[in-house]
């Protein structure tokens, strides 16, 4: 018998295919995977400590740049923690708006999720088309909020501002051409070969293993737990919609692949619903002492700039206590604890992120496998690094 | 409100099995809190996991009351995907020993979230596998999410707001 020796892999920071600044140390029989450290920290920012010592309303802007490809729905999870604390009740065609829009955003972290997959793999076509389909969802973004990515549009107790006039054309025409987009994927990737070789049987997880590891979102959907926050656990008027929720079989690659183009569809189903369900009406609840005044007030009248004022410097108290809001963002269960100790400022303010804890399971999914496969699993993963470290 | 609290179906369980180690039970907003000693937080956890269905560890926090006893509360935020209902678990944890069990015997899904805990606020977890920092680098000076760690560095003088 041969001897062999076992060789360590350095994977990273800078690499490709780990989607950011996520090391791996990998140590390898031969080919075959044997043991994976991952190192991260590398994009810390300490949002955590930052938020103890900013306003509410202070806080939103840094909740955007943690899952970066996701903005809205982190904002969402914020607002709906704050709100809860608060124990204030947000205008219908709010939440509507906020459903269109995180549902939105799903398309479009998953649009990246699959041009980067794909990319990874060697399917470079598909990046492009993907990309091309994201900038619709970009420029309405910037539309609605003037910022691409970085969007800060929800507002503790509702909107910063109503939708412009033509946004719900554009969405109509977001819907109307994604499925045939979806199509075109599924027409390059779902039956093509050498996709199917690289993805079936990859990365497998039961569904047993992928609970006890915390694994939430479409992760763990496709090892067949059907479990969804949007449907299980409602917010913001979920519980409205008429949607499926995917579950995959065989808990590997391409199961996940198959759950996340569902997945896909479905979002636009929410919003050709949401879209027809969406009535005239006030944006913001109805809570100054929350809620900065609308701008002709603070412009024309002393009373709306006093108020304006106010909220901007000192902000607004929160009463005493704690709460977990989670939502069903497109990685997985984002969730936020805040403690409140009555002041306004959050006393902690802590961010359960769903990509930090689907990592750990990187090696349960990557041992045995291929080197090569491992950058399929960081694909399925769908990690974003802004996120894992904070 | 006390009334969804006894109601809760953990709230129950606990109180038959565990009444001598839970120091409170809270409702707000809902959402349910038991405070428990820290000696039993294992022997609670596995209940919850195999009695009551609470399988999945959805995350391990801790939160730093600078200047009161005990100091530190960790936080346990459990929940069941087959009765779709969460709860909330805390154990105090005072300063003179910052340790206590590691839940990573029941959970996987705690190795990454107590390596954070033990990285950001100094708590030891005895029984964690591979207990190091995460998040900051290895050779990092301090816990910088307890409340006396200066919000810039090490070093500084305490953050006054800003001063624009």
């Amino acid at each position: 018998m041969a001897s062999t020796e076992i060789m360590t892999v350095n994977m990273g920071p800078q690499h490709p295919s780990t989607h950011g600044v996520l090391r791996l140390v990998v140590e390898l029989d031969g080919e075959v995977i044997q043991k994976i450290t991952p190192h991260i920290g590398y994009l810390h920012r300490g949002v955590e400590k930052l938020s103890e010592h900013r306003t509410y309303h202070q806080v939103l802007p840094l909740t955007d740049r943690l899952d970066y490809l996701a903005p809205m729905s982190n904002n969402l999870g914020y607002v709906l923690a704050v709100e809860k604390l608060l124990g204030i009740e947000i205008p219908e065609r709010a939440q509507t708006v906020r459903v269109i829009l995180t549902e939105l955003t799903r398309l479009k972290s998953h649009l990246v999720w699959i041009a980067c997959h794909a990319l990874d793999i060697g399917a470079m076509t598909v990046f492009i088309y993907a990309f091309r389909e994201r900038e619709k969802v970009m420029q309405l973004y910037e539309k609605i909020s003037g910022a691409r990515m970085t969007s800060s549009y929800f507002r503790v107790g509702g909107l910063s501002a109503d939708v412009y006039d033509g946004f719900e054309k554009d969405v109509q025409e977001i819907i109307d051409t994604f499925p045939g987009h979806f199509d075109t994927y599924e027409g390059l990737l779902t039956k093509n070969t050498i996709w199917m070789q690289r993805t079936i049987g990859n990365g497998v997880i039961s569904a047993e293993d992928a609970i006890n590891y915390g694994i939430t979102g479409p992760a763990l959907r496709g090892s067949g737990v059907d479990w969804d926050l949007r449907r299980d656990n409602p917010y913001s008027g979920y519980e409205k919609y008429n949607f499926q929720v995917p579950v995959g079989k065989n808990c590997d690659t391409y199961d996940r692949y198959k759950v996340r183009l569902v997945e896909m569809r479905e979002a636009v189903k929410i919003i050709k619903q949401a879209l027809d369900s969406l009535k005239p009406g006030p944006v913001l609840a109805d809570a100054p002492q929350v809620c900065y005044p609308p701008k002709e007030e603070v412009y024309n009248t002393i009373e709306g700039l006093i108020h304006h004022f106010k909220i901007a410097s000192e902000g607004f108290p929160v009463p005493e206590g704690e709460v977990y809001q989670s939502v069903e963002n497109p990685k997985g269960e984002l969730g936020y604890y805040i403690v409140s100790d009555g002041g306004t400022k959050p006393y902690r303010m802590r961010i359960r992120p769903p990509s930090f804890v689907n990592l750990g399971a990187i090696e349960k999914m990557a041992k045995g496998a291929m080197i090569a496969d491992l950058v399929a699993v960081i694909g399925t993963l769908d990690i974003v690094l802004g996120e894992i470290d904070r | 409100m006390t009334n969804m609290a006894e109601n809760n179906r953990a709230v129950i369980g606990l109180k038959g099995k565990f009444a001598s180690s839970l120091l409170e039970i809270k409702e707000f907003r809902g959402e349910v809190t038991v405070t428990v000693k820290k000696e039993d937080i294992i022997a609670i956890c596995k209940y919850l996991k195999e009695e009551l269905g609470y399988n999945m560890l959805t995350d391990v926090t801790a939160v730093d009351y600078y200047g009161k006893a005990p100091r530190f509360m960790l936080v346990y935020n459990l929940y069941s995907i087959p009765a779709k209902d969460r709860i909330r678990i805390k154990a105090p944890v005072d300063e003179s020993d910052t340790s206590i069990a590691s839940a990573t015997c029941l959970w996987n899904s705690a190795n990454f979230l107590e390596r954070e805990v033990f990285d950001l606020f100094g708590i030891n977890f005895t029984g964690h596998p591979d207990q190091r920092r995460i998040l900051m680098a290895d050779d990092w000076v301090g816990h910088p999410l307890r409340k006396d760690y200066p919000l810039q560095g090490p070093d500084r003088e305490p953050y006054k707001g800003r001063l624009s």
